[in-house]
């Protein structure tokens, strides 16, 4: 058990993004505002994000970009991969910062029209009209 | 050329929904043409891909000329083949059903209303193709957030309804893509093939563990398993005529497919099925699943919120066959995934149909649509026989499938299910026959005409527009037609794309 | 309803945090991530494509498929948001509004009213309570094309430093937004029209697929940017650099005007009118 618990302490970057993920997690699930919840699920993509970041982390290494890199003497330097942090999970999220983006403008513009519809945003209110009509 | 094929699946429409949201502020008129045009070529290279994959083999398509595990590439075996078939038959079939709906809305939507249509289709082939974890997400999203968009169109409470969905299906792609993240730290790689040959040495990991239940569970929250459905009767009832036709029938049946290809693929049945209490967990949620969204549709009072518990009931069934851990399971969840999303498409259609002669879908107003809809009604029998599981009709068989499976793993509870479900689809099928074909309609009756019952028969057929009955019966047939060939489809396709470890 | 939200949250938790124990530690080089694909990109990206950063080698050539849908997934909120929110006004409002630039005074015209002639001194407005703010508008005016020339320089320079498509058509799209914020919708959109911007964000995608489109068309595999050497008469490293770059252009334009095109529709609720 012991074991168990410091090896969970040693992945504090783990539990970090955990943490938050369950955040924005609890914020969709329990906020009755749905800006609130939009918010909350922004909080949990994001956290997401930091753990793919976090995948990537090489000890003694730097960004993946080449210094030596006019013509033909780049190839003189021998690259190693040590030196260099793994490039996938930044590529990676990229692609999902972009996805993390389209979805936020789609759910805001859910949002404007659910504002124009029911003239507000708080759930309680809405399900209170729902039921009326 | 032919080589080129599989690239062509995904490109065609991708090009197309950009030339038609262009030509949506140029030309108008292109819109439906290009469209159509770009569907057709999809179905087309699709049809084409899976003849090379049952001739050749399994085929892989290096993107950009990249070896796996580095660059992308496309997977192709007998299984995606068909889903991909299935997928462009489906929504070429509803697109042309779509037209006149589409078009009646105002001048300045129509050309982004099919350009998400086509996105729509693009993302949802695109995952099945795919071999690639990563890329998958990618897809989902696409397919996701067309969708999204395509439901928020409706009226009355489609908004509200399309914002839950956004939030739940957000939650359920940020899990899968969290599962595939665990699967790179502890493999590196992101090519299904690679993952698979990496893993077998860290089987007993409990992180690879959580990869494989976080990865399910993302897929069931898009996929509507039972208790994490509960975005998708609001979506679907309240989702205009063209989305729900295409959105019904592929967008839980992808994700079942992605379902079974993680299983197959990626984790492989021999970890699949190693966690016996996991697997029983699992058919004991889809027996939950089918009896729940049985009795949900027994209490609804809309013809297309009945449809849509019978969905959830359908995710059930597919998600047990799947998780019996057999090959007649798998066999018999693949011919259904085939099946039901004929007959999902057919039912929708057949709801489309009626909302351009009905006010509201309620089921109270169906009386005496057999003399005023006979085509509609007509392909409504059929799907709905085939949706109960009676012989001719294709549904019966991959019930048969199911439930031999369920004998030969033993699982009975499973199966009372399946019989419980078809019972409870044979009791509501047959009460919107009665309304439809039987009831006196003293109510319609008093309105026009002379009000006495004996002018019934006076009731003129006003019939739904061609446009969206002939795609309506060639469903209703096709239905048929599936089912007469299902031997055929089973043994050529499916059982060849199954691994041979699958007993 | 919140204490169940809470403990659904923490056995979440919990068992992420159980999971979390097999994880490589943080910066580990000799974790699998590091040690399985990574390796490869670092050493051959260079060889293979020319490209100093790494990241975009992988993002642009590599993973280029992927990059492809990205973009469409931005393209595909754009035609969404429009899809949503946008609406034509069809009948005349109420009244229009007209501010005299040298002093500010605002006038009302009822409707089925017009003024006659020309008026240079007047300019059309949507609201009466938006000040006008010289301050603001005299230093946006300085800083819009210096952000627009940045935006460039991020685009093109994406193969030797942090940037590429993506981040410059951001910071143009941003560029839009601030000309949209510091005086109005109005003003912004007699620069981008909402045809143009609309068709602009599509036509980025398709230069992205065309180039995809035109190795195909060359015999090749979808996306392999060698097959464009012998079309560019380079030698296909060359030429995959300069595929790199052709796709980087393509995301820049796609996602500068799909920002704008959400902003747009976000910000005025589909009107299209004062904006914010």
């Amino acid at each position: 058990m012991d074991d168990l618990l410091s090896k969970i302490a040693g992945g504090y970057n783990y539990i970090a993004y955990i943490t938050i993920m369950m955040i924005g997690l609890y914020a969709v699930i329990a906020k009755r505002n749905l800006v609130k919840k939009i918010i909350g699920m922004s909080i949990f993509q994001t956290a997401i994000i930091l753990f793919y970041i976090s995948i990537g982390a090489k000890k003694g290494a730097t960004i993946p970009i080449l210094m030596h890199d006019h013509g033909p003497e780049a190839a003189e330097h021998a690259i190693k991969a040590a030196d260099y942090i793994n490039p996938l999970p930044h590529v990676l999220m990229l692609t999902a910062i972009v996805v993390a983006v389209a979805t936020l403008g789609v759910a805001l513009s859910l949002a404007v029209k659910v504002y124009q519809r029911y003239g507000t945003l708080e759930e309680p209110e809405i399900q209170d009209q729902i039921n009326k009509s | 050329m032919s080589e080129q094929l599989p690239a062509f699946i995904i490109v065609a429409p991708l090009i197309g929904a950009c030339l038609i949201f262009i030509a949506g502020f140029t030309r108008r008129g292109l819109c439906y043409p290009l469209a159509m045009v770009s569907m057709v070529v999809a179905l087309g290279s699709s049809i084409g891909v899976l003849h090379q994959v049952l001739v050749d083999g399994p085929l892989i398509y290096k993107l950009g000329g990249w070896d796996p595990p580095w660059g992308i590439v496309y997977n192709v075996d007998a299984l995606n083949a068909l889903v991909l078939a299935v997928v462009a038959a489906v929504a070429l079939v509803n697109l042309v059903a779509s037209r006149q709906f589409i078009d009646a809305q105002p001048f300045y939507r129509i050309g982004a209303f099919y350009a998400l249509y086509i996105l729509a289709v693009t993302g949802l082939m695109g995952m099945v193709i795919t071999g690639d974890v990563f890329n998958l997400y990618v897809l989902l999203e696409i397919a996701s957030l067309t969708g999204y968009a395509l439901v928020a169109m409706g009226d009355d409470r489609a908004p509200l309804s399309a914002l839950n969905y956004v939030l739940v299906g957000t939650i359920g792609a940020s899990f899968y893509l969290l599962g595939v993240g665990f699967l790179y730290a502890m493999t590196g790689s992101l090519n299904m093939v690679d993952i698979a040959q990496r893993l077998p040495g860290l089987y007993g990991s409990t992180a690879v563990f959580a990869a494989f239940v976080m990865i399910m569970v993302g897929i069931w929250f898009k996929a509507a398993f039972f208790p994490l459905h509960s975005w998708l009767p609001n979506a679907y009832t309240y989702a205009p005529p063209p989305s729900a036709g295409l959105l019904a029938p592929l967008m839980t049946k992808v994700m079942i497919y992605v379902m079974i290809r993680m299983m197959l693929t990626v984790f492989t049945p021999a970890y699949s099925f190693s966690f016996g209490l996991l697997n029983q967990v699992v058919v004991w949620l889809a027996v939950i699943a089918i009896v729940a969204g049985a009795i949900m549709a027994l209490a609804a009072k809309d013809f297309k919120r009945l449809l849509a518990y019978i969905i959830v009931s359908e995710v059930g069934y597919m998600v047990g066959g799947a998780w019996l851990g057999n090959r007649l399971g798998m066999t018999g969840s693949m011919l259904h995934l085939v099946n039901d999303a004929a007959m999902t498409l057919c039912v929708f259609l057949a709801a489309a149909a009626l909302s351009f002669r009905l006010k509201d879908t309620k089921l109270t107003s169906f009386q005496g649509l057999f003399k005023t809809m006979p085509f509609t009604m007509g392909a409504l029998v059929i799907g709905g026989l085939s949706i109960i599981g009676v012989p001719p009709t294709c549904g019966f068989f991959s019930k048969w499938y199911l439930i031999s499976a369920g004998i030969q793993a033993g699982a009975w509870g499973y199966i009372a299910a399946l019989l419980f479900s078809s019972l409870v689809n044979l009791i509501l099928f047959f009460k919107i026959f009665e309304i439809a074909y039987f009831e006196p309609f003293s109510a319609h009756g008093h309105g026009h005409d002379n009000g006495g019952h004996g002018q019934v028969s006076a009731l003129a057929v006003r019939e739904a527009p061609a446009q969206v009955v002939v795609p309506l019966v060639v469903t209703a047939i096709g239905l048929v037609v599936l089912g007469l060939y299902s031997k055929e489809l089973v043994a050529g396709v499916i059982d060849l794309g199954l691994p041979l470890g699958l007993k | 309803m919140k204490k169940l939200a809470l403990i659904l949250v923490l056995l979440c938790w919990g068992f992420l945090a159980f999971a979390a124990a097999d994880f490589p530690r943080l910066g580990d080089p000799n974790s699998p991530a590091s040690t399985h694909l990574s390796p490869y990109f670092i050493e051959k990206a260079y060889e293979d494509t020319a490209t100093p950063n790494i990241v975009t080698a992988v993002l642009a050539d590599y993973r280029s498929y992927d990059t492809m849908f990205e973009t469409t997934v931005v393209f595909a909120a754009g035609v969404a948001c429009f899809l949503l929110l946008r609406f034509y006004h069809f009948s005349e409002p109420p009244s229009h509004l007209y501010r005299h630039k040298p002093s500010g005074t605002v006038i009302q015209v009822p409707r089925g009213y017009r003024l006659k002639g020309e008026h240079t001194e007047l300019e059309p407005i949507d609201r009466d309570w938006a000040p006008k703010d010289p301050i603001v508008e005299v230093a946006s005016r300085i800083l819009i094309p210096f952000i627009q020339i940045f935006a460039l320089y991020v685009v093109v320079h994406g193969h030797h430093s942090p940037g590429g498509g993506f981040q410059g058509g951001v910071i143009l799209g941003a560029s839009l937004v601030l000309l949209a914020i510091s005086r109005d919708l109005r003003t912004a959109q007699a620069t981008l029209g909402e045809s143009k911007n609309s068709i602009l964000s599509a036509l980025g995608v398709l230069i992205y697929v065309g180039v995809g489109a035109v190795t195909l068309a060359l015999g090749s595999n979808f996306l392999d940017y060698a097959a464009l050497a012998g079309l560019m008469g380079v030698d296909q490293v060359i030429a995959r650099n300069l595929g790199i770059l052709f796709v980087e252009v393509g995301v820049a334009v796609a996602v500068m005007a799909t920002m704008f095109l959400i902003y747009r529709n976000v910000a005025s609720a589909g009107a299209l009118d004062e904006g914010l």
